[in-house]
């Protein structure tokens, strides 16, 4: 197969497999009255702005929500990932087989299950339908993944670079702190992108703690949006179009990053 | 002499205490993380349990009075018209979901090992389906399957082939939320199975080419043997994420049209938050079930990866 035929084939695929993607965009672009239009319309001409005008005037409180959400579980997650990523990688205490078996195993754990666990406690706790709580339990879905991601990055770090430190009389906190961290930052990009997407998107802990929130992430918004038995099509999708900003934008700015990702959670180097 | 044996024991001395010091620095590191898994991830699972084993009404389960009723909940599951189809449909939702995933994925792994134009460009442009909230692509399937509007629909009907209900049709509903499923699953597998590829020494081909091996005797006799021990762990993988997908079949279908797409996971969900008389005892009972299977294969996986 020649180079040019290859690139026109891995175009068409990739037009195929994006075509969904085009699908919601051209959607979100229809007017109602063409929205059933027989044969459908193929491309957005005359399409209209009802539906990201409909987003506006509804789904900003939402939009809102899901950036709190995703910043908080970024923090929650960094802070408990990297110091234990140090620990696990570099000071190696007793159990630190266990720990990274836990912690695998916790990644397998089906999130509709705890989802009913946290909804039991929470209800107890008085703390259903609220942000904090909701922030809680979306970084159980991406601590294990950072702990995981710092540990392996961690370890390629040269043991003469903490060594040095501590000969000059640096703490382990101090280490951790001014030398550890600083070179640890594609580690803690990758951490916060795939936090940041996960917490975006969770809909399983949203719809089971947050349903009945005052204020409640774009993924309830878009269901929200269905379940009321809205044929505004259009609306629903211009919604999806926005809520698929962040995954864009990630893609856009740290390819490489997602890859390594995706990667290093399954396969060791 | 004497001195000798004296620094030697004083090195060694400290170093103890520097170990043991080290010790206590590493759990005050991992303090936070083991306080968090035990109260995030021990104690939900343990409320999950003990829901399964005791008798709840929603009273109950407000002021935590329940009778203890032990494997009651399990063996109404058990005993339940629903349990066979579930666990049925999860299995052919896994496999089958599983299968063409792989198989897509390894294809176009192959297919971007060559370094055409835009090969980089566009095999980054594969994983935007894996990175979209899932409620984005549910909602996007959901609209083109739609049964009198859905793009699919109108293409197939170029064909000569008649409207099909692929979400409200009991024969379809199954198939439709695997073929989204599918999609959604094909760039995780590329990605993996791509960096596997680029574990192969390149001088292998370069020998087999020598040896005459043709493109298909290459990816048979070559590629696919060496790319075993990265299938294996793909596929154990992918077998428990998919075991687990729930917000997927909920949002395009909700498990129907009655039971016709309900997965162990979503009739889970269904039986404590779906009815208006939520049942969570039972729900909690299905979710065990559910973590024992993915448990199963989790272990597989990470004695696979240990032996790598």
């Amino acid at each position: 197969m020649t180079k040019p035929l290859k690139t026109t084939i891995g175009v068409i695929l990739t037009a195929i497999m994006l075509f969904p993607v085009y699908w919601m965009v051209n959607v979100s672009f229809t007017k109602d009255t063409d929205m059933r239009a027989d044969p459908p319309h193929l491309f957005p001409f005359n399409g209209t702005l009802e539906g990201y005008r409909a987003v506006l005037d509804q789904q900003l409180p939402y939009l809102g929500t899901s950036l709190l959400i995703g910043a908080g579980t970024v923090v929650l997650t960094l802070l408990l990932s990297a110091p234990a990523g140090f620990a696990l990688a570099k000071l190696r205490p007793r159990g630190t087989g266990a720990l990274n078996f836990v912690l695998l195993i916790a990644q397998m754990i089906p999130g509709i299950i705890m989802a009913m666990g946290f909804y039991a406690i929470y209800l107890r706790a008085g703390v259903l339908n609220t942000v904090p709580g909701l922030i809680l339990a979306d970084s159980t879905i991406a601590v294990p993944f950072g702990v995981l991601i710092f540990t392996a990055f961690m370890s390629g770090i040269p043991d003469e670079l903490i060594n040095a430190a501590s000969i000059d009389g640096a703490s382990k906190f101090r280490t951790f702190r001014s030398v550890i961290l600083p070179v640890s930052r594609n580690a803690i990009v990758t951490v916060s992108l795939f936090a940041f997407l996960w917490a975006w998107s969770d809909f399983v802990f949203a719809t089971t703690l947050d349903g009945g929130g005052d204020y409640q992430p774009i993924t309830l918004g878009i269901y929200h949006y269905i379940g009321n038995n809205n044929q505004q099509w259009n609306a629903i999708m211009a919604t999806a179009v926005i809520a698929s900003i962040p995954a864009t934008l990630l893609l856009i700015v740290a390819q490489r990053y997602v890859a390594a990702g995706v990667t290093a959670g399954a396969v060791k180097d | 002499m004497t001195s000798h044996v004296e620094t030697l024991v004083r090195t060694r001395g400290s170093s103890r205490v520097r170990r043991a010091r080290g010790q206590w620095a590493a759990w005050a590191f991992l303090a936070p993380v083991i306080i968090y898994l035990v109260a995030f991830y021990a104690y939900p699972l343990y409320r999950n349990l003990d829901l399964s084993l005791r008798h709840y009404t929603v009273r109950s389960f407000v002021q935590g009075d329940a009778p203890f009723s032990g494997v009651d909940n399990y063996k109404t599951v058990f005993s339940d018209p629903t349990f066979g189809p579930a666990l049925l449909h999860t299995m052919v939702f896994t496999l089958v979901s599983i299968a063409f995933q792989f198989a897509i994925g390894l294809a176009l792994a192959v297919f971007f090992t060559s370094h055409f134009k835009l090969s980089a460009t566009l095999r980054a442009l594969f994983l935007v389906p894996w990175l979209l909230p899932l409620i984005v692509s549910a909602s996007t399937w959901s609209w083109m399957l739609n049964s009198d509007s859905g793009i699919v629909n109108y293409a197939l009907s170029i064909f000569g082939v008649d409207q099909i209900n692929w979400l409200t049709s009991p024969d379809w509903a199954l198939t439709s939320v695997i073929i989204a499923n599918i999609w959604i699953g094909i760039p995780f597998n590329l990605v993996i199975l791509y960096s596997g590829l680029q574990g192969i020494p390149n001088d292998i081909y370069e020998a087999a080419a020598l040896d005459g091996a043709t493109g298909w005797q290459r990816f048979w006799r070559v590629t696919f043997p060496l790319l075993r021990p990265v299938s294996l762990i793909t596929l154990l993988l992918g077998l428990v994420y998919t075991l687990k997908v729930f917000d997927l079949i909920w949002i395009m279908t909700k498990g129907g049209p009655t039971d016709a797409s309900t997965t162990l996971a979503t009739w889970s969900y269904r039986l404590s938050f779906g009815n208006l008389l939520p049942e969570f005892g039972p729900g909690a009972a299905v979710g065990n079930l559910l973590i024992i299977i993915a448990l199963f294969f989790g272990l597989l996986y990470i004695r696979r990866q240990r032996r790598d």
